[in-house]
C-alpha cells in the first residue's frame, strides 16, 4: 500500500528527521494490536498528505531512545512535530477525521 | 446520494461478524461499519481459553482475523470507519461514516463496550503517560517497574497475571474484600509471587500529572478512611465497561446504564433496528453470547425483510387505529 510513503525512523536520525515542517511520528511495534488497527490510516494520511507534511513511524523495540525521550508509555503513540517542536500528542487509536483536523490546524 | 442496503452492521466485534456471517450466507449482502475500535475487544487480550472448538486456546487477534475472512467470504463488505450520526426516523434508517451517506432497511447494532476509566479526570490525562486500560498493549514500557492494577474481575486478574511477567511488582487493588474473578483466574493471580492484593481501598489520586508521568497513587481504605500513597510507575484499569451507545442516545431504548433493551430476540424499540453483543448485555459479556446474539441479529433482520411489507401494513392498522 502506501507504506513507502511511511519513513522509518530510528533513534539516530530521529531528532534531525522531525525539524522542518510538519511531521506525524506513529510509535509501534509488532505485538502491538491496536498499532496494527492505527497503520492503515497513518497509510491513508501519508497518501492524502503527500508533499505537504511528512509522516514517519518509530518502531519501539528497535529503537527505545526516541520513546523514553519523550515518555511514551503506551502505544499506538502518535506525535505531531512543526518545525522540531511537539505540539499534538495522541494516544491509542484514533478516528482517520479526527487526525485530519488536527494535521490541518497545523498546516494553516 | 446514499447507498442502501438491505443491512447494515455497525461494529466488527463478536457480534458484528457473526450477525455479517448469517446475513452474508442468507444472501443480504450485509455491510459492516467496522468503528475506530475494530476488532472489538478481544483484539487486545491474548489467550481466550473459553471459545468452544479450540482445545488449546486461539490468539484473541487470530480468533477475530478468522471471524471477519469467514464473514468476507460470504460476502460481507466490510469498511473503516465510525458512524458519527444515525437517523432511525424512518426507513430505510439512515446513517453517515466519514462523511459519505449510507441507507439501511435494517440495522444491527454491535458497538460493544470500551473500557471504562477511574473519572477522576487525571486519570485520562495521564493515558500513555503510565495509566493504561490495556496491559497487552502498554506492559511491555514496565519491565522490571512496580505497577498496579485496579479491579477485581476477571480481567483485572488477566492483566495481573501478564504483567506480573514483566513487572517487578503487582499491586491489585480492590475496593471490596473479594474479588468476581473466576475461581481459576483467581487461583492463578493468588499463586503468581509477585502480585500482592489490597483490599477495600479506592484509588482518589493519581500523581503526577505536572511531570506527565505516574509516581503514586493515592490510596483511600473505605473501612477506616485512612488515606495512603503507593509509589508505582504504572496504572491500569480494569474496572468494567460502559456500553458504545451515546449515537442513539434519544432513538433507542436504553436502561440506566446505557445499554440497549432488546426483547423478543434482538428487537429494540425501533422496528427493524436489531442489537448483538455487549452493547445490550452487561450480564455475560462473553465473545461466545455475543457470538449468539449477533446469529440471533441476523436470523431476527432476515425475517424481519421478508415480512416487511406485511409489517408495514400491520404498523399501519396499529397507527390509525
Amino acid at each position: 500500500m502506501a507504506s513507502e510513503l511511511v519513513k522509518n525512523l530510528t533513534d539516530t536520525d530521529f531528532d534531525a528527521s522531525v525539524k522542518n515542517g510538519v511531521v506525524l511520528v506513529d510509535f509501534w511495534a509488532e505485538w502491538c494490536a491496536p498499532c496494527r488497527r492505527l497503520a492503515p490510516t497513518v497509510d491513508q494520511l501519508a497518501q492524502e498528505y503527500n508533499g505537504r507534511i511528512t509522516v514517519a513511524k518509530v518502531n519501539i523495540d528497535e529503537n527505545p531512545m526516541v520513546p523514553s525521550k519523550f515518555m511514551i508509555r503506551g502505544i499506538p503513540t502518535l506525535l505531531l512535530f512543526k518545525n522540531g517542536d511537539l505540539k499534538e500528542t495522541v494516544v491509542g487509536i484514533a478516528a482517520k477525521d479526527d487526525l485530519s483536523k488536527l494535521l490541518d490546524k497545523h498546516l494553516q | 446520494m446514499s447507498i442502501e442496503r438491505q443491512v447494515i452492521i455497525i461494529g466488527s466485534g463478536p457480534a458484528g461478524l457473526t450477525a455479517a456471517l448469517y446475513a452474508a450466507r442468507a444472501n443480504l449482502k450485509p455491510l459492516v461499519i467496522e468503528g475506530v475500535e475494530a476488532g472489538g475487544q478481544l483484539m487486545l487480550t491474548t489467550t481466550v481459553e473459553n471459545w468452544p472448538g479450540y482445545r488449546d486456546g486461539i490468539m484473541g487477534p487470530d480468533l477475530m482475523t478468522e471471524l471477519r475472512a469467514q464473514a468476507e467470504r460470504f460476502g460481507a463488505e466490510i469498511i473503516q470507519g465510525d458512524v458519527s450520526s444515525v437517523d432511525l426516523g424512518e426507513r430505510p434508517f439512515r446513517l453517515t461514516v466519514n462523511g459519505a451517506h449510507y441507507a439501511a432497511q435494517t440495522l444491527i447494532v454491535a458497538t460493544g463496550a470500551s473500557a471504562k476509566w477511574l473519572d477522576l479526570g487525571v486519570d485520562k490525562k495521564l493515558s500513555g503517560r503510565g495509566v493504561s486500560t490495556c496491559a497487552t498493549c502498554d506492559g511491555y514500557f514496565f519491565k522490571g517497574r512496580p505497577v498496579a492494577i485496579v479491579g477485581g474481575g476477571d480481567t483485572a486478574m488477566e492483566e495481573a497475571i501478564y504483567l506480573a511477567k514483566l513487572a517487578s511488582q503487582v499491586t491489585v487493588i480492590h475496593r471490596r474484600d473479594t474479588l468476581r474473578a473466576s475461581k481459576v483466574m483467581q487461583q492463578k493471580a493468588m499463586s503468581t509471587p509477585n502480585i500482592s492484593f489490597i483490599w477495600n481501598t479506592e484509588v482518589v489520586d493519581i500523581k503526577d500529572p505536572e511531570r506527565g508521568e505516574v509516581t503514586s497513587l493515592v490510596l483511600l481504605d473505605t473501612h477506616t478512611g485512612e488515606r495512603s500513597e503507593l509509589p508505582v510507575e504504572g496504572v491500569f484499569i480494569a474496572i468494567g465497561h460502559v456500553p458504545n451507545t451515546k449515537l442513539f442516545v434519544g432513538q433507542l431504548d436504553m436502561d440506566a446504564n446505557g445499554y440497549l433493551k432488546t426483547s423478543n430476540g434482538s428487537r429494540t424499540n425501533v422496528p427493524g433496528v436489531f442489537a448483538a453483543g455487549d452493547v445490550q448485555d452487561h450480564v455475560y459479556r462473553q465473545a461466545i453470547t455475543a457470538a449468539g446474539s449477533g446469529c440471533m441479529a441476523a436470523i431476527d433482520a432476515e425475517r424481519f425483510l421478508s415480512g416487511v411489507a406485511h409489517a408495514d401494513a400491520d404498523e399501519h392498522a396499529a397507527a390509525t387505529a
